[in-house]
Formats: C-alpha cells, sequence, structure tokens
C-alpha cells in the first residue's frame, strides 16, 4: 500500500502549491501578465506587418512562455524558503521522489492555466490562422509544457536556493530547451502552413523522446539535489 | 548502496604531480603535428588555404565532446560514491571543455567568414556547439553561485548529468532544423588527403586537453588539501 | 541519571561544521539519555541551531558523527527522521494556508488520518482561528501551531530550536507540557535556548556552546555552578 501514500504525499504537495499560488491571485496574475506583455513587446518590435507577425506568432508565444514561466518555477520553490518551510518539508517521512512528484504535478497544472491564456492573446495579437489540424496542435503544445515543467522544476530546485536565482534559472534551462524549442516551433509551424503533415510527426516524435528522457533522468537524480 | 562523505575521505592522499613531461610531449606534439599539416595538405579546391584551420577547429570540437563525456562520467561516479575527488575532475574537465568549446566556435566562425561571406549562418554544426557552450557556461554558473561544497558538488553533478544527455539530443534537433529546409553549408566530409592530417592533429591535442585536465585538477586538490589543513587546525583547537 | 538504558537517545561525537572557510562546530560532543530534557546554551551564532539540524538530519556534519536511538545521520537519515520531531527557529508554515490546512498538509505527508489534525488544533489553544491563514498569526500562535504539527508525529526525540520564544505565559506552560508528555513516555528532548528561565521547570541539565564546543562537561546539574573548561576534542 505504500504507493498509495506515496501517491496522497503527491497530490497533498500538489494541493498546497496550487492552493498557495491560486489563493494569492496576485501570483497567478503577475506571471499570466507578464507572458502577455512580451506577447506585446514582442508584436510591437517585430511588426507591424500583419504577414510577418503571422510568421513569428510560433515564436513570439513560445519566448512569452518561457520567461513567463521561469517565474513561475522560482515562485513554487520560493514558497518553500519563505519561512524555512522546505526543511519541514525535508523532515516527513517517505521518499524524496514525492516532493518532486507533487512540484511537478502542481506546475504542470499552473502553467498550463498560463500558457492557456498567453496562446489565445498571442493567437489574436499576431494574427494566426486555426488551421484543421489545431488539435495536434494542442498535443504539441502540451508536449512541449511537458518538457518544459520537467526541466523547470528540476533547475528551480537548485536555482531557486542559490545566490543568483533570477539569473541562474533561464542560464540553466533556456540552452537545455533548444531542442524542445525547436521541435515544438518548428512542427507547429509546419502545421500552420497546412505543410507536410509527416515533418510534423518527426518533431513530435522527437518530442515525446525529449520528454520521457528527461523526466526519467531528473527523478534518478533529484534526491541528490533536494537535500540542504 | 552507502555512500563515502567528503568528511569520511581520507582527505590527504598528495594531489598529483602533472608531469612537466607531459606538458612539453603534449605541445610538441601539436606544433608539429600542426607543422606537417600545414606544410603537406594541399589547398581545397573552393577554400584554398582556408581549409587549414580545420586541423584545429574540427580536432577542438573533438576534444569538447570528449570533456563533456568526462564530465558525465565523473559525475556519475560523484552521484554514486560521492567522492569529493570526482567532483573536482568533473569541474575540471568542465572549464578545460569549455575553453575548447570557445575555441571552436571562435575558429568556426574565422572559417566562416571568408567562406560564407558572413560571421554567423546559424550552420547546424556550429549552432549545435554554440548550445554545447552555453550549457557548459550553465554548469560553471551554477558552481560559482553556491557556496556550500557539499551542495555544490550535488548539484553540479546532478546538472553535469542532465546536461551531458542532452549533448546528442541538441546535435540531433538542430541538425534537423537546418537540413530541413537547406542543404548543409559546411562540408561534411573531408577529402582523405586530409584524414591523416586531422588524426595526427586529433591525436596531440587530446594530449594537450589531458595536460589541461590534469593541471586544472592538480591546482583543484591543492585548493582542497589547504581547505583540509585549515579543518585540522580548526578541530584540532588552538 | 537515569540508568538502564542501552542506548542513549542522542549521540553527539567531535561533531564539526563548517559554512564555507568558517567553522561554526568544532568538536561538539554530548549525549541525551530518553527521559531526559537537555539545554543547550550559547550566544547568537554559538552553532546551537546547527547542532540541531545535524541531528535532525537537515545537514551533513563535515566532521564527527551524530546519531539517534543508534541510528546515524548520514547512513540511516530517513530512520533519524521517523524518530525526532524538530522544531526550527522559524517555523515553517505555509503562510497562505489555514491553520487546519497546514495540519491537514502535514497529516498527509505523515500518512496519518487526517481527522487526527482537528484535536491538536484545541489543544493548543488555536481551535477558534483554525480557519485563518497563518499569514495573520502573531508569533506566538505561529510557533503553537508549529508545535502542534511536531506534535502529530509522535516523536520519540524533540530536537526544539528556541521553543519558547515569542510565547506567553500559557504559551510556556503549554509547550513544557507537551515536552513533558513526550519524556514522560521515555522520550528525550534537546533544546537550544539562550535563557535558561521559561525552561527551569522541565530541564535536567544544561550545557553551555562557545566558540563551537561544549564549554560545560555533560555530567553536571543545572543550578550547580559549573567550573568552565574546555572539553578535550577528538
Amino acid at each position: 500500500m505504500a504507493w498509495r501514500e506515496d501517491w496522497r504525499r503527491v497530490r497533498a504537495i500538489a494541493r498546497k502549491d496550487l492552493t498557495t499560488e491560486l489563493r494569492g491571485k496576485a501570483g497567478f496574475n503577475a506571471v499570466v501578465s507578464l507572458g502577455v506583455t512580451i506577447l506585446v513587446l514582442l508584436g510591437l518590435a517585430l511588426g507591424p506587418d500583419a504577414e510577418a507577425l503571422r510568421n513569428a506568432a510560433v515564436g513570439a508565444v513560445w519566448l512569452a512562455t518561457l520567461f513567463s514561466a521561469v517565474l513561475a518555477f522560482n515562485r513554487s520553490f520560493q514558497v518553500e524558503l519563505e519561512s524555512g518551510a522546505l526543511e519541514s518539508l525535508l523532515q516527513y517521512p517517505g521518499p524524496r521522489w514525492t516532493i518532486y512528484a507533487g512540484k511537478l504535478l502542481g506546475n504542470l497544472i499552473f502553467v498550463t492555466l498560463m500558457v492557456v491564456i498567453v496562446v489565445a492573446v498571442g493567437v489574436v495579437l499576431f494574427g494566426v490562422r486555426i488551421p484543421d489540424t489545431w488539435p495536434t496542435l494542442i498535443g504539441i503544445l502540451a508536449l512541449g509544457i511537458a518538457g518544459l515543467v520537467v526541466l523547470g522544476t528540476f533547475y528551480a530546485s537548485m536555482a531557486s536556493r542559490s545566490r543568483a536565482r533570477e539569473v541562474l534559472l533561464p542560464l540553466l534551462l533556456f540552452p537545455m530547451l533548444v531542442p524542445l524549442l525547436l521541435a515544438a516551433a518548428t512542427a507547429s509551424k509546419a502545421l500552420l502552413g497546412a505543410d507536410l503533415m509527416h515533418e510534423a510527426s518527426a518533431w513530435i516524435r522527437l518530442l515525446v523522446a525529449y520528454d520521457l528522457v528527461f523526466l526519467i533522468a531528473t527523478f534518478l537524480v533529484f534526491e541528490h539535489v533536494i537535500e540542504a | 548502496m552507502p555512500a563515502s562523505t567528503p568528511s569520511n575521505d581520507p582527505g590527504p592522499a598528495p594531489p598529483p604531480r602533472t608531469s612537466l613531461w607531459l606538458g612539453l610531449v603534449s605541445v610538441s606534439a601539436l606544433v608539429a603535428a600542426q607543422t606537417h599539416a600545414i606544410l603537406t595538405s594541399p589547398p581545397d579546391a573552393d577554400m584554398g588555404h582556408l581549409q587549414k584551420i580545420m586541423y584545429v577547429h574540427v580536432p577542438a570540437a573533438w576534444m569538447t565532446f570528449i570533456s563533456f563525456f568526462v564530465v558525465l562520467v565523473f559525475s556519475v561516479r560523484y552521484l554514486w560514491r560521492r567522492r569529493e575527488n570526482d567532483d573536482l575532475l568533473a569541474a575540471s574537465a568542465a572549464e578545460v571543455g569549455a575553453t575548447f568549446n570557445g575555441l571552436t566556435l571562435m575558429l568556426g566562425m574565422i572559417w566562416g567568414r571568408p567562406a560564407w561571406g558572413v560571421w554567423w549562418a546559424w550552420d547546424a554544426r556550429l549552432t549545435s556547439t554554440l548550445v554545447l557552450f552555453l550549457i557548459f557556461v550553465g554548469y560553471l554558473a551554477l558552481r560559482a553561485f553556491v557556496d556550500d561544497t557539499d551542495q555544490r558538488a550535488r548539484w553540479s553533478a546532478a546538472v553535469g548529468v542532465i546536461g551531458a544527455i542532452n549533448v546528442p539530443i541538441v546535435y540531433m534537433s538542430v541538425t534537423w532544423w537546418r537540413t530541413l529546409h537547406q542543404p548543409p553549408s559546411s562540408p561534411a566530409t573531408l577529402d582523405a588527403a586530409y584524414t591523416l592530417g586531422l588524426r595526427l592533429n586529433a591525436i596531440a591535442l587530446l594530449l594537450v586537453l589531458i595536460y589541461f585536465i590534469r593541471k586544472r585538477y592538480e591546482i583543484a586538490r591543492l585548493e582542497r588539501a589547504t581547505e583540509h589543513a585549515a579543518e585540522a587546525v580548526a578541530m584540532g583547537g588552538s | 541519571m537515569l540508568t538502564g538504558r542501552p542506548e542513549p537517545a542522542i549521540v553527539v561525537n567531535a561533531l564539526g561544521r563548517r559554512f564555507g572557510a568558517r567553522w561554526v562546530l568544532r568538536g561538539v560532543s554530548l549525549e541525551v539519555r530518553g527521559g531526559e530534557v537537555v539545554g543547550l546554551l550559547g550566544p547568537n551564532g554559538s552553532g546551537k541551531s546547527t547542532v540541531l539540524r545535524i541531528v535532525a538530519t537537515l545537514l551533513k556534519p563535515s566532521a564527527g558523527t551524530a546519531s539517534v536511538n543508534g541510528l546515524d545521520v548520514k547512513r540511516d537519515s530517513s530512520g533519524v527522521r521517523g524518530q525526532v520531531g524538530y522544531l526550527a527557529h522559524t517555523p515553517g508554515l505555509y503562510d497562505d494556508l489555514t491553520a487546519r490546512e497546514n495540519l491537514l498538509f502535514a497529516a498527509d505527508m505523515l500518512g496519518l488520518p487526517r481527522s487526527s489534525a482537528d484535536g491538536i488544533l484545541e489543544r493548543v489553544g488555536l481551535g477558534h482561528v483554525a480557519g485563518d491563514r497563518v499569514r495573520g498569526f502573531s508569533a506566538g500562535m505561529q510557533r503553537r501551531l508549529a508545535f502542534a504539527r511536531l506534535t502529530l508525529r509522535n516523536p520519540k526525540v524533540l530536537l526544539l530550536d528556541e521553543p519558547y520564544a515569542n510565547l506567553d505565559a500559557d504559551g510556556v506552560e503549554l509547550m513544557n507540557s507537551m515536552i513533558t508528555d513526550v519524556v514522560r513516555g521515555g522520550g528525550a528532548a534537546l533544546v537550544a535556548l539562550h535563557e535558561l528561565a521559561p525552561a527551569k521547570a522541565v530541564l535536567h541539565h544544561n550545557l553551555r556552546l562557545a566558540d563551537g564546543r561544549i564549554e560545560t562537561p555533560a555530567a553536571s546539574r543545572a543550578g550547580h555552578a559549573p567550573t568552565a573548561r574546555n572539553s578535550e576534542v577528538g
């Protein structure tokens, strides 16, 4: 029955993280607002030509997502550091991976909610024409979010406790996300351009492999990282 | 598995002495290999004598990969055995690897300017190498911003493992990204006439790499030995 | 001194800990037996918290060893965590959750039934604010909540860091009664303090930490003016 207790812990941590973030409302609003602001700035910097904006849409949405997600990841560990809650968290019995899984689940939900809004705003601002293949586009988005949350949570568990969390998290995370960004952006652009479907599917397979590889690898390594 | 912590290490094994002999041999080998290659290789059909930059650029790229591999191996070893020396070696390899990485990039750009007409063309290999450089930088930045030695070692090892895993994935994805829309712009294969020179230079540069990493590791061990000595003083009562 | 117990509850031997270049602990040795409450006194920055945190497995020793009921803090850290209840200087609560939610979270993490959380709040005098967010609590109320959370785990060994800070007379009495409960059951407590007064009722004896080492030999009794001498360092 141990897995049931573990699953209970995972849910408890995710629930706690989400309650804390969403109850404050300020946190979620700030993160989403940042995403939207970045979209606006990109639109101003790259536009106003409609064609140019349409071509830049995928990249712009992903950049806005990346930069706002970094905020979300740091915040998810900051709540533990503020009143020394991390120490209490580490005192509970049970395997450490439940802490990681709980944080992942919480961040996944949080970032997904954020991305929904950012994408909606991006579609409007950048004049994206929704193709018939939009379910696949959502699938690509989901896979991209999954990889982003896995690596973001992993690196934030260290960066947020270091001396330079604001710069260290993006510095560690962004180069690692290059394959994910390339895959998600290229596949999305292909689908938006009603282009060769088989091109997108190769990238989707890469995304799936990438997500699995890093999900497993970070799980294996996390216990070394979470100790004080 | 039982992990031995740094404080249980029989600390004062003397730090390795990197033999000057190795340094001299490696540098001489490099000079010899470079001279041989420059003098004996025929000019390329397209690039002319510019091609000769390959004799440093390509081996430097190979050394970058080898460094990443060393970082991976010793990061895994550190997580397995928690022996501080493994962390120091991984960090030394990362520093030296980052240097070779930077060298690869510089030479790639220097080659690219006359060959392509621009300093940067988002070529698959150079772009991948740039991303790898950023991964190295991230690793070194993490070490710079964490003060506790145990935590720094654990975190570096974790980041080293995860980062190294990404190396082939980065290469694959960037290459796909380029080949889908354009033919590769840098010569993927070199004529057989150049292979010997390339191999000789690779071996010579490997010797240089080993020398640099050992030297850097020796310095790191000396620093730690000093800290251990301070520990003995602090604990022994004054 | 109690006799007949095979293993002292807490054993610390030549413990050393450094942060960067600074050695905070330089050879601390002490023992706490079952049924004892031992105070650890010392000025700010003397390393009292560090000793507690090492025994609580939150920090690793840089040198020396520590064990709880025979379990080594490095090798059997999860076993040690199952035995100890650590009350930190900072409460470690989630400000945006209510008092009740904080305890329910603890119950979830401990694998206890959620009902165990309710009674505890009444006991520590926080029943009337169960549904209020911790952010609005005074420091004393937060400490009571933290202690309530601690007792959920039924610890055999208490590690308390300045537990009386910010408590009023009622709070002090509550804290002492809870310490006594644990100790009566055969448990032990190591309490970091910077003044003796509130703990006099429960302390069996105390140690003084200065310059990274124990000043007073463990065998002295509270109230008995000890001759200060440096303990031998291993």
